[in-house]
């Protein structure tokens, strides 16, 4: 039974957020038999509530509430409130996310040391390491049941998956399969395996794919332990005297104001909305914001530098079905400064269904040679490039003069391009055209990064106070009893796709916050 | 900024088009087209016509009947009932396309035969003018998301409800 608590019980955990890390600190907690309420500012929709269709599904589940954008970064020109394609729902972005489960590799944690000093790159290593990082990966992918990992075969590959590969293989590249997938292949974790839907983005419809929704969040209700409060946007954390943090002020579904009181909280929000709690919750104690006496905060924002290739050939792909990102390349993901840049990408398969390809391909353009492309929509293949970009201090979260319905401050996103994420982009999308060329392309496409859907850094862990925002535990250096459980406290973004590591961080926290609590630390 | 080249190493070519709509403004203000007509509800009749040639204009494709693209502005027409200002912007718009058609010699934008004229009128406006990007931004979803046009395309939209393409080709191809 979900377990209902009073909003004056200062003996639980509050968690912000629902999804990677918030969902799974907070399952974790409970499975520990710690007292945990998770507010989610998201409605509660459940599998079989989502919708086979990407605008009805955009409209039922993606964060749309207003936020600006500046820098010169495209997505800025083409979607200037939408800076990141992320979901506003219990289960937070793992509802939306592909389901791709990839380690970090060893020199990831440690690009200060690797890459060097990089001209407007403010890199830093990570406090922990592979080697630490290695248990909490291996139970992360046991938990999630990622293919290619504890015995579970490999997805099988689709028809944009085959075309793929062979333009890959034909092309000389050698390590090429359908990915570490958190995508049931069989059946599992008592759900079934994947039926090749199509539409991840849009919530998995058969469950075969991990969220916190379906494969975390009920195993912490049935404790007991854990009560996950949707629709409950929070806007200020409170803290007391001696600088604890003490609880929460959130907006309900009515939108009256509430305040749940906490003996520990944990931010999960996303790496915008979990600065934007962190710096609207400044007070005279703390002017610039919470866990912010370095200044980091909101800061270091990275998105991945990301892309797409699209080729057209002469016969049908109908690259839309079947599982979206199952079909990955890994050759690029080394670290080989030879190629112009430092740090690598990855490709990995990704479609779009017509109404978003229209809406994606190359946004704002028209007239024939947009239509043409359009026109070769069932003979399209597509890719997505997913690499390292560059923290950078002044890519950051801050709040603008624009408030939202409950008077929080609407963030703004500044980001612009390190040069070393263009290098890589244009890097990829002449090697993913050559994928394509290989086999055949009557044409290839370079569509430019969406909408980020990989938010990172904007609450950075570091050894030394001064430079970040939490510690090895995502504990924030200034406040004990302050977390940051999301992919904010990434330190430098990796090759890989974030979820993996935001969830190994999160049960290497919560077996952190447990201890500390039984020793009667926290 | 992103570089974006969309004919970027393209080894077909495009098509060039004519695209001229067909299309009689009744004296009661009913649009008749190939098998569609359409009875604006704000707009003048002869604006809403413009408004759908300019609609293919922007993004034409040989297969894609014009009652698609009257669907896609009786959207901006049902907008505009509510709004004086969106009114005010379409037939300005079409206004100041209808002028850049008589400087060429034709009597308004909707019938000039050359869709190259018409393409040049509106690069001419400039994809920045309020006008234009209210009308090509309308189509993103306006045209393209409906349904009934999908399958023009090949895409099967909805999936689950049939069980997915596990059974239904998602690895039919043997050409690679």
């Amino acid at each position: 039974m979900p377990a209902p608590y009073d909003l004056n019980d200062d003996s639980v955990v509050v968690i912000v957020g629902s999804g990677a890390g918030g969902g799974t600190l907070g399952t974790q907690l409970a499975l520990k038999g710690i007292d945990t309420v998770i507010l989610e500012a998201g409605s509660r929709h459940e599998t079989w509530d989502f919708i086979n269709d990407e605008w009805d599904s955009f409209a039922q589940l993606a964060w749309k509430d207003k936020r600006r954008t500046s820098g010169d970064w495209r997505v800025s020109k083409d979607f200037p409130n939408l800076p990141a394609w992320i979901v506003k729902s219990v289960g937070g972005s793992t509802v939306h996310w592909a389901g791709a489960s990839l380690r970090f590799q060893e020199h990831e944690f440690k690009t200060k040391t690797h890459y060097g000093e990089l001209a407007d790159a403010n890199l830093l290593d990570w406090p922990i390491d592979l080697t630490e990082m290695e248990p909490w990966y291996a139970m992360a992918e046991d938990r999630m049941g990622v293919t290619r990992t504890n015995g579970i075969p490999g997805l099988p590959g689709n028809n944009n998956f085959k075309v793929m590969e062979a333009g890959a293989k034909k092309i000389g590249y050698k390590e090429v399969h359908t990915g570490r997938m958190a995508i049931n292949s069989e059946p599992r974790d008592d759900r079934g395996s994947c039926l090749q839907i199509g539409f991840c983005f849009q919530g998995c419809k058969s469950g075969a794919k991990w969220s916190t929704l379906v494969a975390e969040i009920p195993k912490g209700e049935a404790t007991g332990k854990l009560e996950v409060r949707p629709d409950c946007m929070v806007l200020k954390i409170e803290h007391n005297d001696a600088g604890k943090v003490t609880g929460v002020v959130y907006a309900d579904k009515e939108g009256r104001m509430q305040r749940q009181k906490a003996r520990m909280i944990a931010v999960a929000g996303n790496s915008i909305e979990s600065p934007r709690l962190l710096l609207n919750s400044a007070s005279s104690k703390f002017p610039d914001g919470l866990a912010n006496s370095s200044g980091q905060v909101g800061r270091n924002y990275m998105r991945h530098t990301t892309g797409s290739v699209y080729g057209i050939f002469e016969k049908p792909v109908h690259m839309y079905r079947g599982t979206t990102m199952a079909g990955i390349i890994r050759d690029e993901a080394k670290h080989d400064p030879s190629r112009g840049f430092v740090g690598g990408y990855e490709f990995e398969t990704l479609s779009l269904g017509l109404p978003f390809m229209a809406a994606f391909l190359d946004p704002g353009k028209w007239g024939r040679d947009f239509s043409s492309a359009m026109d070769g929509y069932a003979n399209m293949a597509g890719m997505w490039i997913v690499g390292e970009d560059m923290p950078r201090a002044d890519n950051r979260v801050t709040l603008s003069d624009e408030k939202d319905e409950h008077g929080m401050p609407i963030p703004d996103v500044h980001f612009d391009d390190h040069e070393n994420d263009t290098a890589m982009r244009n890097h990829a999308y002449k090697q993913g055209a050559a994928i394509y060329d290989a086999v055949g392309a009557v044409r290839t496409i370079e569509t430019p990064p969406y909408p980020s859907t990989h938010n990172l850094g904007t609450n950075r862990m570091s050894e030394k106070p001064e430079d970040g925002v939490v510690n090895r535990f995502g504990q924030a250096h200034d406040i004990s009893n302050l977390f940051v459980s999301d992919g904010s406290q990434f330190t430098t973004g990796a090759a890989e796709n974030p979820t993996l590591t935001i969830v190994a961080l999160a049960l290497r926290q919560a077996d952190h916050i447990a201890g500390r609590m039984a020793k009667g630390e926290l | 900024m992103a570089k974006t080249t969309l004919a970027l190493n393209r080894r077909g070519f495009v098509k060039a088009g004519v695209g001229l709509l067909a299309m009689t403004v009744m004296p009661s203000g009913l649009i008749v087209g190939n098998a569609w007509a359409q009875m604006p509800r704000s707009a003048k009749p002869d604006t809403f016509a413009a408004l759908v040639q300019m609609s293919r204009d922007c993004y034409p494709h040989e297969a894609v009947a014009d009652s698609y693209y009257a669907n896609a502005v009786s959207v901006l027409d049902e907008a505009a009932r509510s709004s004086e200002a969106d009114l005010a912007l379409l037939e300005d718009g079409v206004a100041e396309l209808d002028a850049a058609a008589r400087e060429k010699g034709g009597t308004d934008y909707k019938s000039l035969p050359d869709e190259a004229d018409r393409v040049a009128i509106l690069e001419a406006m400039g994809e920045a003018d309020p006008f234009f990007q209210k009308v090509r931004s309308n189509l993103v979803v306006g045209l393209y998301n409906q349904k009934e046009l999908w399958p023009i395309f090949g895409y099967e939209g909805a999936s689950a409800d049939q069980g997915g393409y596990i059974d239904r080709g998602f690895d039919d191809i043997d050409w690679v």
